[in-house]
């Protein structure tokens, strides 16, 4: 028999740090930016693309611009942006067509507002006082912003507009919209056909349509099936329409969060005794909305862009209130800028829901499973 | 004793009613017959109210008035149109106009999404951070004020006259961007239309492909067939049509170009909006579809010699993709349904031309039904399109 | 002749390897000989699997030496290539592909990379499949079949590329235990054939039939190595000897 070749020495080494490399950056550079001959092409197209687009940018933006000046003619003869159009139409842009000498209204609705939100943000603040505050605030600034109580001028809802209408919008769509989805997905879910029917039917259509399409039935139709001289009120029928675009989308997200809940917890629910609402709203439920967060979070940033729609059946929103300031003759041509300062504030709002909801997916108690099991 | 007994012999007495309160099969029917009850009661008073309206306004109701005079000019019209056509055709050209701009979205989408998808797994970390600077802009300001900007921008271009130009044969201006174009339109159509119908056959077959695929085991292999389809036939139609190559090159005549085709800059702004937008949603589900392939797979594939170009194009992708399909399909949908937004900026697809309808019919009732109809229908026959190619390429399992 | 067939097909010298900042192999010493089988077992995150892997560039070592069927494993991709053709590996989780069938997991390496007419290519697969007697299951997919079936399609998957040595890192661990004797047996008609064999496995029976040296690895270092029936009849070091109780009540 041959001798075996096959051998291992057994060497009792001891535990050591894993060797440095000089100069570690250089290194990360050579493999993160220059891993190959491929890498080192994407790098050097990328540098070469932001070396000729950044400083132009950067002129244009700050250099050359025209921050503050009343006078139109100032910015034509500035090279770079007009920032000027900014400082000159804000108060339009923010506020929209409320009266003037009113703005500290609709400045303090929003503060209002916006703390609510952020205070809402923190999971463990939640309970009954904080809905009970949250009432409060809808109350407060119901009252801020239609007035007529508390020794402030009535001020017709035709004169809402800008940042603080945006807002109660975006408020109303979610606060309405989530409780409908749920009680749609639990339509959808049910067992009894015609309840099952009727919830899908309605899925499906609003789905199926654009949203200008839901927005501008409602504007057109709500006050046809009304009966005579019972009128609608124009916000509150595009706050009707967004919730119930909002729930359609909810519904889904929701189903899919019920779907993944095992079957054990529904019959576990009804071997101890539970009636229907009862398993649903402490057992169920919980568990479900848990998984079903993250992609609610998406469909409820989205419905603050969304608020953006309604500029298109006439009502005063912060798009809107901005393209109409701008139809001033003299400020018309520097409406790019005034965009570009819409979408940053957009995108502040938009990117802080996105970053919180991702700080709860990863927050979650099971590590925010998606609704797939 | 004449007590009726069931055939297990235990006497039953007649029910009662609190029995009937009781049983389950009763209190669902009795919910149902609330819930229909109420919709259909709210639906009688809605729509009574409805008809007391419109007999108020005068407005009679019926779909007859398809047949009558539009009474409106369009700006872009893929078919003919005068305002002394019907409505009907109207439709017609609203529902063309939507599928023209929806489609070019979809296909600029695709391809700046997939891009930026694989930009965002490359493992150069300067083109990572400009693909998510990217999704991050794009994802987080509203669709509709991306619209409006980019509307605003081309609007404020410099006139024809100074217009920018590319090689001095395509031109972008404030009036539209310009481009060298066949001057044989009726081939261009032809050719497109091969394109199109060859594209549908190619997708059947693979579906057909792919079903035999699961049954027997046996890969087919269709790309001779795609190749013929979408470019040799194509190719064939325009030979038949006497191989035109005369190009038509804007030239600027007076205070616009003439010839050439023109791009308006509504179709542009909005192509951009919708196309921009939702490539970032598609860059994501193309990351994660990527990323959903376990590396378990990959290294497999590494071990038994695979190059890195086949790893991925027949092992990642193919695995990859039914993960991406799905909700892929969804943002086109989605970007089909947002083509609506071009009323905000005058491009005459189907929601403004409805409303170009509605205001000179009257008819806002049946207007409105037949516009949300339509686009069900799109989403509907989408959706389908997809769950069937779907369904050919799930993976076997017991 | 003579010389080749003496010298050893895999040799690591003084290899290390770091998980970030964590030791998980300390200056590894193994040789293995043409034609012999090396079993090597050991706690859970002794570092096992990671060897293996080093061996066919899965994983790459930081420090020292791997020398494969005479090609030192360094960053150049020649060189990792050449390796990786003469290595197969079995893996725990099969690692089948699932959209393809079993035939054309079989055929789609040899196919696409060293360029095998297809017809010839699925030829050897079969051959192969009825070796490890799976013959009849060609069409299905992998989801269709049994861990212990996917495995042995993964086994003949290896094979097709005529490897020299071939790895196999805890193939029967993941299946259920009426499919593990069926994987085994597959295995053992290899180690019969005369084919170079590194097993890293918990089924101590399978390796004291086989194996022609036991190596026992212990947080990231080899403790100790000896044929089988020293292995098992007077292990030398304490935690070797603690080690095998456990297993082998």
């Amino acid at each position: 028999m041959a001798p075996l070749i096959s051998h291992a020495v057994p060497v009792h080494s001891p535990r050591r740090a894993r060797p440095i490399k000089a100069m570690p950056w250089l290194t990360w550079i050579r493999k993160r930016l220059f891993g190959g001959p491929w890498d080192a092409l994407l790098t050097a197209l990328a540098i070469w693309a932001i070396a000729v687009t950044l400083p132009r940018f950067v002129e244009w933006a700050f250099l050359e611009a025209a921050w503050s000046s009343h006078d139109p003619d100032a910015c034509r003869e500035a090279a770079g942006a007009c920032w000027a159009v900014i400082t000159e139409k804000h108060r339009v842009m923010l506020f929209g067509t409320f009266p003037y000498d009113q703005h500290w209204r609709a400045a303090t609705a929003i503060a209002i507002m916006l703390g609510m939100m952020a205070v809402s943000a923190f999971h463990h603040l939640w309970s009954c006082r904080l809905a009970v505050a949250w009432l409060l605030a809808i109350a407060a600034v119901l009252a801020l912003m239609l007035g007529g109580a508390f020794g402030l001028s009535p001020i017709g809802t035709h004169q809402w507009g800008g940042l603080p209408l945006t807002l109660m919008l975006f408020i109303g769509t979610v606060v309405g919209g989530v409780p409908a989805g749920i009680l749609l997905a639990l339509g959808r879910r049910s067992s009894l056909p015609a309840i099952g029917a009727v919830s899908i039917g309605f899925i499906e259509i609003v789905r199926g349509v654009p949203l200008i399409a839901i927005l501008f039935m409602a504007s057109l139709m709500i006050p046809l099936f009304m009966p005579e001289g019972v009128s609608v009120d124009k916000v509150l029928r595009a706050q009707i329409a967004m919730i119930l675009f909002f729930a359609a989308y909810a519904a889904e997200v929701v189903r899919g969060g019920l779907a993944a809940i095992p079957r054990q917890q529904f019959e576990a629910a009804d071997a101890i005794g539970l009636t229907y609402w009862q398993a649903h709203s402490r057992i169920i439920l919980p568990q479900a909305l848990a998984i079903a967060l993250p992609a609610l979070m998406n469909d409820i940033v989205r419905a603050f862009k969304n608020t953006t729609f309604v500029s298109i059946i006439g009502l005063f929103d912060m798009l809107r209130a901005t393209s109409t300031a701008l139809q001033d003759p003299r400020w018309t041509l520097f409406a790019p800028e005034a965009y570009l300062f819409l979408a940053a504030l957009y995108f502040v709002f938009c990117s802080a829901m996105s970053a919180y909801a991702r700080r709860i997916e990863r927050g979650l108690p099971d590590g925010g499973r998606d609704g797939r099991s | 004793m004449s007590a009726h007994l069931s055939q297990s012999g235990i006497p039953r007495r007649a029910q009662t009613l609190p029995d009937l309160w009781f049983s389950l099969g009763f209190r669902a029917l009795a919910y149902q017959i609330l819930v229909i009850g109420a919709v259909v009661a709210g639906a009688v008073w809605l729509i009574g109210n409805a008809q007391d309206a419109l007999a108020r306004l005068g407005i009679s109701t019926g779909f007859s008035f398809l047949h009558e005079r539009a009474g409106f000019d369009i700006g872009e019209t893929p078919i003919a149109f005068r305002s002394t056509d019907s409505f009907l055709r109207a439709y017609a050209v609203g529902f063309l106009n939507t599928i023209k701009v929806s489609a070019a979205g979809i296909f600029l989408a695709t391809l700046i999404g997939v891009l930026i998808g694989l930009a965002r797994l490359s493992s150069n970390a300067l083109i990572r951070a400009l693909a998510s600077s990217y999704i991050e802009l794009f994802r987080n300001t509203p669709q509709l004020l991306q619209l409006i900007f980019w509307y605003a921008l081309i609007t404020r271009l410099p006139v024809p006259q100074q217009a920018y130009s590319v090689w001095d044969a395509a031109f972008i201006s404030n009036r539209g961007l310009i481009l060298p174009w066949p001057i044989d339109a009726e081939t261009v159509a032809r050719v497109l239309l091969a394109v199109a119908i060859g594209f549908v056959c190619v997708v059947t077959l693979r579906i057909w492909a792919n079903s035999h695929h699961r049954r027997t085991g046996r890969h087919v292999a269709t790309d001779t067939a795609g190749t013929a389809l979408l470019i040799i036939a194509p190719l064939a139609v325009w030979a038949a049509s006497g191989a035109p190559t005369a190009f038509s090159v804007p030239e600027l005549r007076g205070f616009n170009f003439a010839g050439g085709l023109t791009i308006s800059p509504e179709f542009l702004a909005l192509m951009l909006a919708l196309a921009l937008y939702i490539a970032a949603f598609i860059a994501e589900i193309v990351r994660s579809g990527i990323r959903s392939v376990p590396s378990a797979q990959l290294e497999a594939a590494r071990a038994i010699g695979l190059r890195p170009w086949h790893r991925y194009s027949r092992i990642v992708l193919p695995q990859a993709l039914r993960v991406m399909i799905p909700p892929a399909t969804a943002q086109y949908v989605s970007l089909i349904k947002n083509s609506s937004l071009g009323v905000a900026i005058g491009y005459p697809e189907l929601f403004n031309i409805n409303n170009s309808i509605i205001t000179l019919s009257g008819r806002a009732v049946e207007a409105i039904a037949i516009m949300m109809a339509i686009y069900l229908s799109i989403s509907l026959v989408v959706g389908l399109l997809m769950t069937l190619y779907n369904r050919s390429v799930r993976i076997v399992e017991r | 002749m003579d010389g080749a067939e003496s010298e050893p097909i895999v040799e690591m010298r003084g290899v290390h390897k770091w998980f970030d900042e964590f030791h998980v192999l300390r200056d590894i010493n193994l040789t293995v000989g043409r034609g012999e089988k090396v079993v090597i077992c050991g706690p859970s995150g002794s570092g096992k699997s990671t060897l293996i892997r080093c061996i066919n560039r899965l994983e790459e070592h930081h420090e020292g030496e791997i020398v494969v069927d005479g090609t030192p494993l360094t960053s150049d991709v020649r060189h990792i290539e050449a390796a990786r053709r003469v290595v197969g590996i079995v893996f725990q989780s099969f690692n089948l592909f699932p959209h393809l069938s079993v035939l054309e997991n079989l055929t789609i390496g040899p196919v696409l990379t060293q360029r095998e007419p297809r017809g010839e290519a699925e030829r050897r697969g079969l051959e192969l499949l009825e070796r490890v007697r799976i013959a009849d299951q060609w069409r299905k997919f992998p989801g269709q079949l049994s861990g212990g079936q996917q495995q042995r399609v993964a086994i003949a998957r290896a094979l097709m590329l005529r490897p020299k040595i071939m790895l196999f890192d805890e193939p029967t661990s993941a299946l259920d235990p009426e499919m593990i004797s069926e994987v085994l047996e597959v295995m053992a008609e290899l180690a019969r054939d005369g084919m170079t064999m590194i097993c890293v496995t918990h089924e101590m029976g399978f390796a004291r039939k086989v194996a022609d040296l036991m190596v026992f690895m212990d947080d990231g270092e080899i403790v100790e190595a000896a044929p089988p029936d020293v292995f098992f009849g007077t292990p030398q070091n304490e935690r070797t000897k603690a080690f095998l109780s456990q297993i082998l009540h």
